[in-house]
């Protein structure tokens, strides 16, 4: 039956080539034909395949990325980005919506992210895989660990309850003492004319970040903004470079 | 039972727990050859074979299903946020077995002339990707979504009272994976432990492949040849970074004050502690004179401290303990290193300076906000 489906025309028009692939030649066909799985080459070094070496955490980490685009944009139906709404959403989301996991498949894979990429890092490092030729792609990916946690950062003030506001405040607070951007910061009275400072508690770097003196409806949009476009935005661009660097600097280090 | 909770208390406080591992971190991840004598000395090699992992994970897991019967360790552990964190122990410990493990093995095979288990001949040794790479992503991808599944049906989402502006808890935490710049915090100020130190920990992690350039060693386990690189990135990470979450996370009460695993999160506890800049000891306590109202004549011995350990350290050290590496790297190179190592090296040592003198800052000029 399978088979038989394998050989119409309709499979043959989505997977070039049909039938299963069985030859060393038609193998290698499938990925050169999808393009998904040509994200890989087409042969690999046979210890790259054993999870002892490679233990999965990049790839996990891709997938967690996509788990957590699905589950953020049905959350996006249901969220308003205001002070007024954003809690009661989210309670909302808890009580009313049946099967209402996709906040916990979020959350839970968002941290599931931090570690998978640290992992990733500690297993690149002691690989010594960062050894050139691959040295820039290792600072791509220390961009994107930092783009990680800023992604998971923003994400956590979105509920709007005491735990994030708190959260939060702790860490935007550190921007105030920005050395010379930030009005507590050292430095920050150098950037004056006279009398006039420049930066003050209304124009430094933590205002930049929270869009006000006090954290309030814009520190909660542009927080919104950035989790939701901006910072998904340019990792998107990094992992790109990062994956097509993979490719370009010899795929999987392997052994001089 | 209680005095072996009362025990956990006691030694799991930063002074002992932090200058237990300071000792023995290096003889566990050799530094140098005088190090590796010595782990092969004490048998600490024998930590990454597969007994001595049977045998921690079973201690680690022991321990904590003990401390679940604490109500005090339970309700640190079970919040919601925080369980990502007893994972994350696992975790690390696991993966640091497995590459461990794996080094020590591939070690051992080249030091009796054989190839490394990651050899292979190019170009015969390939494998395809499909499908042989495609069913081990296909499986991982399968037992991933299970895991979040059954995770995000077994533990909801945390939400709390609604923000309220006026109303901070106590304590006020950063989300964990900030922790442990949280808990640098103590030792020092916002602008250091917030915006300078992050930002020369991901400056730092993207020098590391232009400062180690020693092409050996690259794609397979292996230690004995990389000791020093290894050994400090270890250090960095897990004692650094990943300890210094564990502790802000499960060790930091109300006030940010210090409670062991079985205390209780009491928010009148104490800690009486008045702590002394440099320059007080110097003109008060030594010099008996009060403090001088020049602000530069005030901080000058903080600066003069803070330049030779800058400024003459690194040529002293090039010169005598770390000749060979200086000869490696050459002096851009060796003074990009040392900088970034000195200033990691300033948070044991504040850390230090604190506990044994309450040494507040080096140099404490509050007018311009720089105390450091």
């Amino acid at each position: 039956m399978l088979e038989k489906f394998r050989d119409t025309q309709f499979y043959k028009s989505i997977f070039r080539g049909g039938g299963v692939p069985k030859s060393r030649r038609q193998r290698m066909m499938v990925v050169l034909n999808s393009v998904f799985l040509h994200l890989h080459p087409v042969r690999l070094p046979k210890h790259a395949v054993k999870l002892k070496f490679t233990w999965c955490m990049g790839g996990l980490t891709f997938f967690l990325f996509l788990i957590e685009t699905i589950s953020g944009i049905l959350l996006m139906f249901y969220y308003r980005p205001t002070i007024e709404y954003a809690y009661t959403d989210i309670i909302d989301l808890a009580e009313q919506v049946p099967f209402g996991i996709m906040r916990e498949i979020h959350r839970w894979g968002a941290h599931a992210m931090v570690i998978t990429v640290w992992l990733h890092m500690f297993r690149v490092f002691m690989t010594g895989s960062y050894k050139p030729p691959r040295e820039f792609n290792w600072a791509v990916g220390v961009i994107l660990l930092l783009l990680t946690l800023l992604l998971s950062f923003t994400g956590y003030l979105l509920p709007w309850d005491q735990l994030a506001i708190w959260a939060i405040t702790v860490g935007s607070n550190m921007a105030r003492a920005t050395p010379f951007f930030g009005y507590e910061g050292p430095g920050a009275s150098l950037l004056a004319i006279g009398d006039i400072n420049f930066i003050t508690m209304a124009s430094d770097a933590r205002f930049a970040l929270i869009g006000g003196r006090f954290m309030g409806e814009a520190a909660l949009l542009r927080f919104y903004v950035l989790h939701c476009i901006g910072l998904p935005f340019i990792i998107m661009i990094f992992m790109a470079i990062h994956f097509w660097r993979i490719r370009k600097d010899g795929g999987i280090s392997t052994p001089v | 039972m209680e005095g072996f909770k009362n025990l956990i208390n006691t030694i799991a406080s930063p002074t002992i727990l932090f200058t237990a591992t300071m000792v023995l971190f290096f003889f566990i991840f050799p530094l140098n050859d005088w190090f590796d004598k010595w782990n092969r000395r004490l048998k600490l090699h024998l930590l990454w074979t597969k007994k001595a992992m049977i045998i921690a994970a079973l201690l680690m897991a022991g321990f904590f299903l003990f401390g679940l019967s604490d109500p005090d360790f339970r309700s640190i552990v079970l919040k919601p946020d925080n369980v990502p964190i007893s994972g994350l122990i696992f975790l690390v410990y696991f993966f640091t077995w497995l590459s461990m493990h794996q080094a020590y093995q591939n070690d051992e095979r080249l030091e009796n002339g054989e190839k490394v288990d990651e050899h292979y001949d190019a170009p015969n040794d390939k494998a395809l990707v499909w499908p042989d790479l495609v069913y081990v992503e296909f499986i991982a991808l399968i037992l991933c979504s299970a895991f979040l599944l059954v995770w995000s049906i077994g533990l909801q989402a945390p939400i709390e009272e609604p923000a309220n502006p006026t109303e901070s808890p106590n304590p006020a935490k950063a989300p964990w994976y900030f922790l442990g710049l949280q808990e640098m915090l103590v030792y020092f100020d916002p602008w250091m432990a917030g915006v300078v130190l992050p930002s020369l920990i991901i400056i730092g992690l993207i020098a590391i492949p232009y400062i180690d350039r020693d092409p050996g060693g690259s794609g397979y386990y292996s230690y004995k040849n990389r000791k020093l690189s290894i050994a400090l990135f270890m250090f960095g990470w897990l004692v650094l970074w990943d300890m210094l979450i564990i502790v802000g996370t499960f060790l930091r009460g109300p006030n940010w004050n210090f409670f062991g695993p079985f205390e209780y999160w009491d928010i009148h506890k104490l800690e009486a502690l008045t702590n002394i800049n440099f320059s007080e000891y110097i003109y008060v306590k030594w010099f008996n004179t009060g403090m001088p109202n020049n602000i530069l004549i005030r901080e000058i011995w903080g600066i003069l401290v803070l330049l030779g350990y800058f400024l003459i350290l690194p040529p002293l050290l090039a010169k005598t303990w770390m000749k060979d590496l200086f000869a490696r790297l050459g002096s851009f190179r060796y003074s990009v290193f040392i900088v970034l190592i000195l200033i990691a090296l300033t948070l044991p040592i504040k850390m230090y300076l604190r506990w044994m003198f309450n040494l507040k800052y080096i140099i404490a000029i509050p007018e311009y906000f720089f105390n450091f």
